[in-house]
């Protein structure tokens, strides 16, 4: 670990960058904020951890705990919304046996989420299964990639 | 036989969602297969190029022969050899694949200037855009013209900001020309986070040049040497497109040091937002680029004066800095001309829902909005009534038919109760719930609010429980009356735009449509049938054929029934999903 984020800090003085870059850094590395990273880069820098987690926090990118191998993220946009997304959350939640303060399987297989709106609201409703754009999505089509996915893991 | 062909794939976000890059390596894949090129044609080229608005026919590919053009809908990677052997090798356009009528009244109807490149040139290709004219404004901008010249074309043009609230450009330019500072920054704002508005990510994506273009001539009326483009993070094919250009330009001396030849500096980068909507608003976005949380901060000084790192700073939205160009080539009276008095121009909205065409649409300022939702929208889905048309996203608000009729602006959206926003317009038809449409955005803008002032974030708070009881059936007397008080207090108390506006989609809901509230809470009925809480499933046993397609698909094992006997919903099990209802082909499941 140590090793990446020293990169990650190379890049930061590099770039002039700032909390929220070395943020995403971490994000895109790990997949989420591992705490240790946060301290190290606290130590480093001399910036207390809670500036860290003060921004964190604040952003819907940034993720505190580990996530799912399988991301579905399904739009709640307004097009998305009048075209029936909640139900397809909704059905993911039930299907992949997640409860309600939860985004992420107890397998650590699936997380559901929402995103407000990724502008693709000519095809709605849309998700995103691992950063591939599914339009028109129907219950049957959501419920076929959920298969797919089982199927694979 | 020379002939000159050329094949353009839509490869947006729409596009790639229904397998434009997989359609366009078939068609390379094709070309490269026959060796057409070196043989028998002189030229075969395939492009991609960016939305172009109507993006429920994607994939659309557009196939000229010596400049004659077709245009194929919902093209799969399996129909591209047919295409090809017949159009391509033969000659013969295969018509059945072709698009119809509506596809050309959708574009007639329409008057593009900010659009106007997107889905013609390579968004990647910077001699595309050099082709048609690119790069030119800033050049007569920079090497002729006065910054108070520029400054007085786009003050002449009428041009207000496209962002949301509607600030006369040149005002704002001209403020940050006088300011006198050695720093100073141009920032475009591409954080788009309206839901159901994407005219910004279309231009990002379709024409990423105009923008820059466009920041630069900024650049040159203010005095700015540094410029930031802030996209949202949900939008990565714009950050690449974006990057891409930005590049280019550095290789064309387009951007960076002595433009032109001048002794003019500028330079440009992208900041890559996190994902919080709030950032949309400008001070609170200038707070992310520093790296804090984006947190609005009153207005006690404009921007102009201290904006980024405290220094003076000009910020536009996207759609306001692509039409730049196109002012000081084609002369601040001519877009004038465009709009209304009051307004310049054209404005580009996306328009969808329950609409038969879902996309952008680029009309003048002035027309009505039944003209956009009938003519170029081609009206509502399915045999539908329409109810009302959201615009303004979660800041604006429902528009009922009887205003069909107004000329869109700023002024006449207020007017209504309403605003124009980004240009986000969504269609909403009978089984549309007027309380759910305002629950969703309260909803929305309660998450996104940021916390710092009491009146949004405690405020929001309680008008979304008050809406949640009502659209749960435990509605109480007074509820209507205390979302009105609450509503007015929140807007009058609130630091920035997000919490002025948030009541507005429940208070505009309540002029139009109180009888809706009214059934929710003294009926516990939802007239559209939309509410969980307060629908039921049921078979109808005389339609019901006992297929056994429900039964199947049911998450909740609620169905009962033996095959070619009707079958009975256990309403204690039953979690209204709302699946059966789609999977029964004899429409035998009411809903009620
Ligand atoms: C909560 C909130 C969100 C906003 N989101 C955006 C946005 O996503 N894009 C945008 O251009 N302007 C947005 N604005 C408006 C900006 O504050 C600012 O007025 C605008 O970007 C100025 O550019 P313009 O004059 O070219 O419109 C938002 C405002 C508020 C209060």
């Amino acid at each position: 670990m140590e090793e990446t984020l020293q990169k990650i800090l190379e890049e930061y003085r590099k770039n002039e960058g700032n909390i929220v870059t070395i943020l995403q850094d971490i994000e895109k590395t790990f997949g989420y904020i591992p705490e240790e990273a946060v301290t190290w880069f606290s130590k480093k820098l001399d910036i207390p951890a809670s500036r860290f987690f003060g921004v964190a926090t604040f952003y819907s990118q940034f993720h505190l705990k580990p996530r799912g191998r399988n991301i579905i993220t399904v739009c709640r946009g307004t097009a998305c919304h009048v075209k029936g997304s909640e139900r397809l959350i909704n059905r993911l939640f039930i299907e992949l046996d997640i409860t309600d303060n939860e985004d992420t399987t107890s397998d650590q297989k699936f997380t559901v989420e929402k995103v407000n709106c990724i502008g693709a609201c000519g095809i709605a409703p849309v998700a995103v299964v691992n950063h591939e754009v599914h339009g028109k999505m129907s219950l049957d089509k959501m419920m076929k990639e959920v298969r797919k996915l089982k199927k694979s893991e | 036989m020379d002939k000159e062909i050329v094949i353009k794939v839509c490869t947006g976000t729409g596009g790639v969602a229904s397998g434009g890059e997989k359609v366009l390596s078939a068609f390379q894949d094709a070309i490269a297969a026959t060796g057409i090129e070196a043989t028998f044609y002189e030229k075969c080229t395939t492009k991609k190029v960016g939305c172009r608005g109507f993006c429920s026919k994607d994939v659309l590919v557009d196939i000229l022969i010596n400049g004659e053009k077709t245009t194929y809908k919902h093209v799969k990677v399996d129909m591209v050899p047919r295409i090809f052997d017949e159009h391509i090798v033969k000659g013969n356009p295969v018509a059945e694949w072709t698009v119809e009528d509506d596809y050309y009244t959708f574009h007639e109807k329409q008057q593009k200037v900010v659009l106007s490149h997107c889905g013609e040139i390579d968004p990647e290709d910077i001699d595309a855009y050099i082709a048609v004219g690119g790069y030119e404004a800033a050049r007569k901008a920079i090497l002729s013209m006065s910054p108070e010249e520029i400054v007085d074309a786009v003050k002449k043009s009428n041009l207000r900001g496209r962002g949301g609230a509607g600030f006369p450009t040149g005002l704002k330019w001209e403020l940050g020309l006088r300011i006198r500072s050695d720093i100073k920054f141009v920032i475009c704002n591409g954080d788009e986070g309206d839901p159901g508005a994407f005219m910004d990510r279309s231009v990002m994506e379709g024409d990423p040049h105009s923008v820059i273009e466009g920041m630069i001539i900024c650049a040159k009326a203010t005095g700015s040497r540094r410029g930031y483009i802030y996209v949202r993070a949900e939008y990565p094919l714009a950050v690449k497109r974006l990057q891409l250009a930005i590049d280019m330009c550095h290789k064309q001396k387009f951007l960076g040091k002595k433009i032109f030849g001048s002794d003019f500096d500028f330079d440009l980068s992208i900041f890559q937002g996190a994902g919080a909507f709030v950032c949309g608003e400008a001070t609170a976005l200038m707070r992310s680029i520093e790296g804090k949380r984006g947190m609005p901060s009153p207005k006690m000084w404009r921007s102009a004066e201290k904006g980024l790192w405290d220094k003076p700073t000009v910020l536009n939205n996207v759609e306001t800095f692509a039409n730049i160009p196109r002012i000081i080539l084609k002369g601040a009276s001519w877009y004038r001309n465009l709009g209304t008095e009051r307004s310049g121009g054209t404005k580009v909205f996306s328009i969808t829902g329950k609409v038969k065409n879902t996309g952008l649409v680029e009309v003048p300022l002035g027309v009505s909005l039944r003209h956009i939702i009938y003519d170029i929208g081609g009206g509502i889905e399915g045999d539908k009534t329409f109810k009302a048309i959201q615009t303004g996203g979660p800041s604006g608000g429902c528009i009922p038919a009887e205003h069909l009729d107004i000329e869109v602006d700023y002024e006449s959206l207020a007017q209504v109760g309403s605003i124009m926003g980004s240009g986000g317009m969504v269609v909403l038809d009978e089984t549309s719930c007027m309380v759910n449409t305002a629950k969703f955005f309260l909803e929305f803008t309660q998450e996104e609010s940021c916390g710092k002032c009491t009146p949004c974030r405690i405020g929001t708070k309680r008008m979304l429980e008050i809406l949640g009881r009502i659209t749960r059936g435990k509605g109480r007397d007074g509820d209507i009356e205390l979302l009105e008080e609450l509503g007015r207090y929140i807007r009058a108390a609130s630091l920035c735009g997000l919490g002025m506006t948030a009541p507005n989609p429940v208070l505009s809901t309540l002029r139009y449509f109180r009888h809706e509230y009214e059934a929710h809470i003294k009926e516990k009925r939802c007239p559209a049938a939309v509410c969980r809480d307060l629908i039921t499933y049921t078979i109808h046993e005389e339609i019901c054929k006992g297929c056994g397609a429900c039964k199947k698909v049911c998450p909740a094992d609620a169905i009962r029934g033996t095959r070619k006997t009707p079958h009975k919903i256990d309403q204690s099990l039953c979690v209204k999903c709302g699946t059966c209802f789609d999977a029964c082909k004899f429409k035998s499941i009411m809903k009620a």
